[in-house]
């Protein structure tokens, strides 16, 4: 059961980390609630449709169907954070000043959650299928432990949420003057590891070269694999041995982001942030 | 910024329909599955140059072949193979495992 609940526990951790972000960042925004769900629910429909046709997606473009899978949706959330970020970046200065005036009952109906809740629902799609195929896996191979295999994938499930739900609650912490700065920051990071990871999956299918195989390798200090490394992974784009197409991705990424949000970002956030 | 990334996963899918894989003439190494267990659990291979290692899974579940040591992760479905290309590797031995029995599905690379 415990094998169980640890395996669940580290597919889920990367979806629930995105929602606590998501949540954080759009503190106050109307029926947040309602687009996030939706998010979560669209991606377990389609966890499902993957884990179904998984022999299908892995067969298709000559064998590499699932890396170019990967990357494609990966990159797609990329662009999406991206764009929320961008938009953010425009619409902060408004958004920080209303806040402002109206407290913590800021009506800004107009905000564009459609964005973030296919960042959601892309998290939940990837790291769900996964755990519907193990799922299925050992249910088929081991019918009479069915009862022990639900109670650690739910173990897993929880405890998994609830290190989400420690992100949401930590980040809530922030002043909300600073909140939106940390949340963009944050957003723009979780970006950049997705490129990387995007990237490496290109690489897996020989579509793109790594350049460097191995930039640097600190997985004798802190290996991806362990919670810690997952953690980082996900908030930052950790790799214990990153090859050079990955950082490159990650560092064009990064910077794309960050130029662009200063390019239709008008007034830096630091002055509303000061005058607020 | 949209455009642009538009733009290059454009290229990038156009170019994954029209690429042949350069992968036919690569050495091959098998490698099999089953039930959280890989045989062998040691795969010998030249140093310094590219393979396909073929995982075929014989057993009943999915299994998710993972090895942090030569970034590679990919699914195998019950009856299925897959080709993963590796390399070209430094002499030394390099770690994979099955995601979904980490206890029992180990084994090692060993370029020579």
């Amino acid at each position: 059961m415990l094998a169980t609940a640890i395996i669940v526990f580290r597919e889920v951790l990367e979806a629930a980390l995105i929602i606590g972000i998501v949540l954080a960042a759009t503190r106050g925004v109307v029926k947040r609630s309602a687009w996030v769900s939706a998010g979560v629910v669209a991606g377990l429909a389609g966890a499902a449709l993957v884990a179904l046709f998984a022999d299908v997606i892995s067969a298709a473009v000559a064998g590499a169907g699932q890396e170019v899978f990967n990357a494609s949706i990966l990159f797609f959330a990329v662009i999406m954070l991206g764009w929320h970020n961008v938009w953010m970046g425009r619409h902060g200065r408004e958004l920080a000043q209303q806040m402002n005036a109206m407290g913590q009952a800021v009506k800004e109906g107009e905000r564009p959650m459609h964005m973030l809740a296919v960042v959601v629902g892309i998290a939940v799609l990837r790291e769900g299928s996964e755990v519907v195929l193990f799922l299925y896996g050992i249910a088929t191979a081991q019918q009479d432990q069915a009862g022990q295999m639900l109670a650690g994938g739910v173990l897993g499930l929880l405890s998994g949420a609830a290190v989400g739900l420690m992100m949401y609650l930590g980040l809530l912490r922030i002043s909300s003057k600073y909140l939106f700065r940390v949340t963009s920051w944050l957003i723009t990071l979780l970006a950049a590891g997705m490129a990387a990871q995007a990237a490496g999956f290109l690489v897996q299918a020989d579509l793109l070269p790594a350049i460097v195989p191995t930039v640097w390798n600190t997985s004798e200090i802190l290996s991806q694999n362990s919670v810690p490394g997952r953690l980082l992974q996900t908030l930052i784009g950790y790799t214990d041995h990153p090859t050079g197409i990955q950082l490159l991705f990650y560092v064009v990424t990064l910077v794309s982001i960050a130029w662009l949000m200063r390019l239709y970002g008008g007034a830096p956030t630091r002055k509303t942030a000061c005058v607020a | 910024m949209n455009s642009k990334y538009l733009g290059v996963i454009m290229a990038m899918l156009s170019a994954t329909a029209a690429y042949p894989l350069q992968a036919k003439d690569l050495p091959v190494f098998n490698l099999s599955v089953k039930d959280g267990h890989f045989s062998p659990v040691q795969v010998e291979v030249p140093a310094g140059e590219k393979f396909k290692l073929v995982v075929k899974n014989e057993g009943s579940g999915t299994e998710e072949f993972e090895s942090s040591d030569l970034n590679r992760e990919k699914l195998i479905t019950p009856g299925a193979s897959v080709v993963i290309i590796i390399g070209p590797l430094k002499a030394g031995s390099y770690g994979f495992y099955g995601e979904f029995h980490p206890q029992t599905a180990r084994g090692q690379i060993i370029a020579k």
